[in-house]
């Protein structure tokens, strides 16, 4: 899908300063990076692609869809993966919260519960359809919340540090399962190494865009500008 | 963690198989019914019903146990306080019936999902739509009720564990203050997380 940003700013309510300025960007690839240090504007770039930020000025576009009117159904077609599990999981047990994100689709209680099973199965967590999902482990935790948001079948995949709070093996887990998408997907993260193979990577800085390349570039500017 | 919530034990038993809502009504009528006890044998009868339903829906002792405890708080208390000042025979009726009543609920959520008491609720709540609730928010908020509880939980451990590791004692007013904070970030990002997943009115 094509994501466009034209002259988009940002400013909260009550701060006093932005935190995105004239942000200029048009993205197709597959594949594509974010990073930068904290509250640099990462995380309210990736908010603006489902629409969970409108921008106070200037305009983003997914496949042609304008944010700022038509959240809900943007919202429809792009998953978003926040950084903690906990936040986002709504539901008691596991199955429920997988089931959940399927509700108001129109489907009968059969078609659900094949598409839970199915997606639970296709993640490891199969045997655990009916545990409390506050017991599952943080790694178990994210690819529930991974789940959830995969077994709407998603064109474009939105992750805001998806692996910040997990150990090495988790993160390569959500790595591995990242890189077998079918989907679009724009990655928000700290995790450089994560990016070695993505077609495209965006850096920012103190508010803006100021960096976009191939992800040796990009991790090369970042790396500077952290120096 | 153990918490007092979510302890659907999945199972195949018969009660397992009934439908919530008849477990439900069962569980209101034998509450309804609770008033006509008047005799010690009749809470005996009462008690060894529910145990025998404990029995058939095989949840071993030591669960019924767990999910008893708690209740010895008060039940103690009530206990003493009843035989001094109603005799023994009117205790055994009090105690016995809130032993009943207790045990045979908590045998409901043992054996039923969350998810389909919720749908009863739901259902019932189907005649308030003429005076604009929405039963499926309904349904919503107890979800999210229900899942805030062990989550408040772990927010509480956190901010004790935090205050004990700067070496503070612990204040009411030093754990209130995070504690609200805490829950009220929870509350934010939960609502941005049911926005993203297509719950956004």
């Amino acid at each position: 899908m094509l994501i466009e940003f034209s002259g988009v700013s940002h400013e909260y309510a009550g701060r006093p300063r932005p935190v995105l300025r004239e942000v200029d960007v048009r993205l197709t690839e597959q594949r594509i990076g974010v990073i930068g240090a904290n509250g640099s504007g990462k995380s309210s770039f990736a908010r603006m692609l489902n629409g969970l930020v409108v921008p106070t000025s200037g305009t983003v576009t997914v496949d042609g869809l304008d944010t700022a009117g038509e959240g809900r159904a943007i919202r429809k077609r792009v998953g978003f993966c926040f950084t903690d599990p906990d936040s986002q999981i709504v539901m008691p047990t596991v199955a429920e919260d997988v089931a959940f994100s399927l509700r108001r689709r129109g489907l009968s209680k059969a078609e659900i519960a094949e598409r839970v099973a199915a997606v639970l199965a296709a993640h490891g967590l199969a045997g655990h359809a009916d545990h409390p999902a506050h017991l599952l482990s943080g790694g178990q935790k994210q690819l529930l919340a991974l789940s959830s948001i995969l077994v709407t079948e998603p064109d474009l995949l939105v992750m805001d540090e998806p692996t910040t709070l997990l150990d090495l093996r988790n993160t390569k887990r959500i790595a591995e399962l990242v890189a077998g998408l079918p989907q679009q997907v724009v990655l928000v993260t700290h995790h450089l190494d994560l990016l070695a193979d993505f077609d495209r990577v965006l850096v920012f800085d103190d508010t803006r865009l100021v960096f976009d390349g191939a992800p040796a570039a990009s991790v090369g500017h970042y790396r500077e500008l952290m120096a | 963690m153990n918490s007092p919530v979510g302890l659907y034990r999945p199972g195949r038993s018969l009660l397992h198989r009934q439908r919530a809502g008849v477990k439900l009504a069962t569980l209101v009528v034998a509450g309804a019914g609770s008033i006509l006890v008047r005799r010690p044998v009749e809470t005996a009868v009462a008690i060894g019903v529910v145990l025998l339903g404990y029995a058939v829906a095989q949840v071993p002792p030591r669960v019924v146990w767990a999910s008893f405890r708690p209740l010895l708080w008060v039940l103690v208390p009530l206990t003493v306080f009843q035989v001094l000042v109603a005799g023994w025979q009117r205790a055994a009726v009090i105690v016995g019936v809130i032993v009943a009543l207790v045990l045979l609920a908590n045998l409901v959520t043992l054996t039923t999902r969350t998810s389909d008491l919720i749908d009863v609720v739901v259902w019932l709540c189907r005649p308030l739509r003429r005076v604009g609730v929405e039963p499926e928010r309904v349904g919503l908020m107890l979800n999210l009720a229900i899942r805030s509880v062990p989550m408040m939980v772990e927010l509480a451990d956190q901010v004790r564990e935090a205050q004990l590791a700067r070496g503070h004692g612990v204040s009411a007013r030093a754990v209130a203050v995070p504690l609200v904070v805490g829950a009220l970030r929870r509350a934010d990002e939960l609502g941005d997380a049911l926005a993203a997943r297509g719950f956004d009115d």
